[in-house]
């Protein structure tokens, strides 16, 4: 008789994990992790997800349980001792310095130096092998990591982690900020690490990575484990559920065009360099048009520039067909434009501040009289908001800090309902928000095609895109490079449009 | 207990605890005449301090107070004496020249994007020369001209000016909090991107903030000349710092976007109550100032820990004095 191999170890072990802040956020929870596999942690915002990372990196103590790193007890009291412990890892925030270079950021806590000297060559070429491991070979390790775009600063995060010896590798929505291709990398290099035997815990809320990255996936509700599935064996729509704790989120499925014949913005070769190369295209009312593209292409710039938010050197834009001068955001907003950005915390939310503070902030001139704010007709319109919204909170007064990322985004689109903005530019307005927000969100800008408001939205999603959109437009070096409708779409098309633009590169 | 009065507790407390201790430790302290004294002091302070609540909620500063309310004094003490113009005309003159130097402040840091703290730091230096330069470097004796301002009224025992402040105070305080030009100032503080991708042209508040504080320094110079009978080109200096501390101790964050200008007002009474009660305890200048500079690090310590959130330090003192 073969003598039974014997079981592989458990890289690590959670036993009835618990942490409370002032409320409980994660309760009892047991969680094992094996060596060489990928296990996906999944939850709406605020499940608990976070803080499980956080403990086991050493940024938070856990209030009660125990942890085990390969049969050891495993207690980390700051991020330094997990490192050097093995478990490493990317918050979901950028982190990155943007004053440094990219490479003094890689090597920050082990700059190689000789007698107090930063080590440059050394210094570089390490950065040059950790930027490699991300497909970043191109990249100028002596840049400053702050004129990077997201999505690469997001890769160099990764590259640092994995530039270090870990045993277990803790991602957090690694994929936010990437495109369709750079997580394509990132999963070829997630897979190289997990036959070298390094576990990795993948927390993310895009469902159809985790069915190709995971091998087991564990559910998290209100801080309790819900259900752990084991790889071929779960479907997305049982997973929505387990998460939401209520029945299935439903889909609209059969989608009819609401498009009119009437072109609400038009946008005539506008040229905003460096990014912005010679765009053209019209938004009609009712419409949602999609804009995919690769990190860098332009998107975001594109829909700054139509805002008056950066400088354009040349173009027009029509707003339902007048000649519209808009140089800058105040002009737009006049005009009734309004603008979700990428970034909300940065650009925009006044986070210490209060719901209402935030959301009637684009409507001062409607809800005052002769320069006095009129608070009862600025908490009724914001209270009819957020109830179309589903958004949650205490209390209109409550800062905006303390809500989950999903109602925060719902706070900043709640800005452009009061003011009636009759174009919506959106720039990916549901990044690091969870499927029941989502799902909102996406239901709310169909009801505002519905109603004759003209979208324009940047999504790294393509399902996201083609979801929800009337047509795609696919973005590419600064350059409107094709156009999809449902009839001719698919993700390999479109995706295959936004890389061709990079495949050649003096175009 | 109603909101209004449990933002300002902390402060209260600490001012009724000084009130307590110097009233203990002299028996002269708590007297008619203190606060009669109190209350004609410190208008001049109240005032430019209100202002300077608005600059710093905006996330800027103005460091040039006391030597623009130099240079609004001799402007009033020039438009009488030189220009032999007659006293409201001479008033007005010094609320523009005040308002005049707000303006340079904002305009050159907001349109021209210079830090604030640099540009009023040059204001510093200029308005002080001009105010040499206007006066000769002489003191010019105005006589009674503007006395009934400081003059206490009979019964009451405090001074127009007095009323008039604490009137600006709850002016400002108003605006701020009521008026679409206070939630913007507050705002902009915050996040000023957001404010601006929000569609709000965020220059006219920015520059609105320096000219009113730079108009309430012209006020302050007129109460300042009411109280002394003279315009004096020395006049202010330092009041930078001791508004600042006022601001500070007051709980309005340096680094904008939160702030009151009546919690500015208790910082003020704070300041000047602590100065009176030392003078009046025998305490010497230099230990006096060693005293209120550790108040002012005191203060924003303890509004440190208070913002911190649930997990500040200020959550563990009540949690041991619960115990």
């Amino acid at each position: 008789m073969p003598p039974r191999p014997p079981t592989p170890p458990l890289r690590l072990e959670a036993r009835g994990l618990s942490k409370r802040y002032n409320v409980p956020v994660l309760t009892d929870f047991d969680f094992t992790l094996e060596a060489g596999e990928v296990h996906a942690l999944v939850g709406s915002n605020g499940a608990g997800k976070s803080t499980f990372a956080r403990i086991l990196c050493g940024l938070t103590p856990a209030s009660s349980g125990a942890l085990q790193l390969d049969g050891e007890s495993y207690t980390p009291i700051s991020k330094a001792h997990a490192t050097a412990a093995g478990v490493v890892m990317v918050l979901q925030e950028l982190n990155l310095i943007p004053t440094l270079s990219v490479a003094e950021n890689l090597g920050f806590e082990h700059l190689p130096s000789r007698w107090g000297f930063i080590d440059r060559p050394r210094l570089r070429a390490q950065a040059r092998a950790a930027l490699a491991l991300v497909g970043l070979d191109h990249l100028d390790p002596d840049q400053p990591a702050g004129g990077l775009g997201v999505g690469q600063q997001q890769l160099v995060e990764i590259a640092a982690a994995l530039s270090r010896e870990c045993r277990v590798l803790i991602l957090d929505e690694p994929s936010a900020a990437l495109t369709a291709t750079e997580t394509e990398e990132l999963f070829v290099r997630i897979r190289a690490l997990q036959a070298k035997g390094v576990a990795i815990l993948y927390v993310s809320h895009r469902m159809d990575e985790i069915r190709r990255i995971a091998d087991r996936v564990t559910v998290l509700r209100d801080g309790r484990h819900i259900a752990t599935h084991s790889a071929p064996d779960f479907a997305v729509d049982e997973l929505i559920r387990e998460m939401a704790g209520h029945a299935q989120v439903i889909r609209p499925t059969a989608r009819v065009s609401r498009r009119t014949q009437e072109v609400a913005l038009a946008v005539r070769n506008l040229t905003a360099p460096p990014r912005v190369r010679g765009v053209s295209l019209e938004v009609c009312a009712g419409e949602i048009v999609g804009i995919a593209g690769l990190v860098g292409a332009g998107r975001t710039e594109l829909l700054r520039a139509i805002y008056g938010a950066d400088p354009v050197t040349g173009g027009t834009i029509e707003l339902h067909g007048s000649l519209a001068v808009l140089p800058d955001p105040c002009a737009a907003v006049a005009a009734g434009i309004g603008m979700v950005p990428e970034d909300r915390k940065a650009d925009g939310l006044l986070l210490p501040q209060s719901i209402l503070a935030n959301t009637t902030l684009a409507s001062h001139d409607r809800l005052s009289h002769r320069g006095w704010m009129d608070a009862e007709a600025a908490r009724r319109t914001t209270l009819e908001t957020t109830a179309t919204l589903a958004l949650k909170c205490d209390r209109l007064e409550q800062p905006v800090a303390e809500l989950s990322g999903g109602n925060q985004q719902k706070t900043v689109i709640a800005r452009w309902l009061l003011r009636d903005a009759a174009v919506l530019l959106l720039d990916e307005p549901t990044r690091g928000v969870d499927a029941a927000a989502k799902d909102s969100i996406h239901r709310l800008m169909a009801d505002l095609a519905e109603r004759g408001k003209a979208l324009l939205m940047v999504s790294s999603e393509l399902p996201e895109l083609m979801a929800n959109c009337d047509r795609i437009l696919v973005m590419s070096t600064g350059r409107i490079v094709g156009e999809f409708t449902p009839a001719d779409w698919s993700e390999e098309r479109i995706t295959a449009a936004a890389f061709a633009g990079h495949m050649n590169p003096s175009t | 207990m109603p909101r209004w009065l449990k933002d300002y507790a902390p402060l209260l407390l600490i001012w009724i605890a000084l009130l307590g201790l110097f009233s203990f430790s002299s028996d002269r302290f708590f007297t008619a005449a203190t606060f009669s004294s109190l209350a004609n002091q410190i208008p001049t302070l109240t005032v430019i301090a209100a202002g300077m609540t608005l600059v710093i909620i905006t996330a800027g500063i103005d460091l040039s107070v006391g030597s623009v309310l130099g240079f609004a004094g001799a402007v009033f003490g020039l438009a009488l004496l030189g220009w032999n113009l007659p006293v409201p005309l001479a008033v007005l003159l010094a609320l523009l020249a005040g308002a005049g130097a707000g303006w340079v402040n904002g305009w050159i840091s907001a349109r021209l994007r210079v830090p604030s703290f640099i540009v009023t730091l040059g204001m510093l230096e200029i308005a002080r020369g001009l105010s040499y330069l206007l006066t000769d470097s002489q003191t010019q004796y105005l006589g009674g001209t503007l006395s009934n301002l400081a003059r206490p009224l009979p019964g009451i025992g405090l001074p127009p000016s007095f009323f008039i402040a604490v009137v600006v105070v709850i002016l400002l305080q108003i605006v701020l909090t009521r008026t679409v030009f206070g939630r913007r100032i507050i705002a902009i503080g915050t996040n000023e991107e957001a404010v601006r991708l929000a569609g709000i042209n965020p220059l006219g508040p920015k520059i609105a903030v320096f000219v009113i504080t730079g108009a309430l320094v012209g006020l302050g110079a007129l109460f300042y000349t009411a109280r002394l009978g003279s315009s004096d080109p020395n006049a202010g200096s330092g009041l930078e710092l001791a508004a600042i501390a006022a601001v500070v101790i007051g709980g309005t964050s340096l680094m904008g976007g939160r702030g009151s200008v009546v919690s500015t007002f208790l910082g003020v009474l704070i300041i000047a109550t602590l100065e009176t009660g030392l003078a009046q305890l025998g305490a010497s200048e230099p230990l006096k100032r060693v005293i209120t500079g550790a108040v002012i690090v005191i203060a924003a310590v303890i509004d440190g820990w208070r913002t911190a959130g649930p997990g500040g330090p200020a959550a563990l003192v009540r949690r041991l004095l619960k115990r």
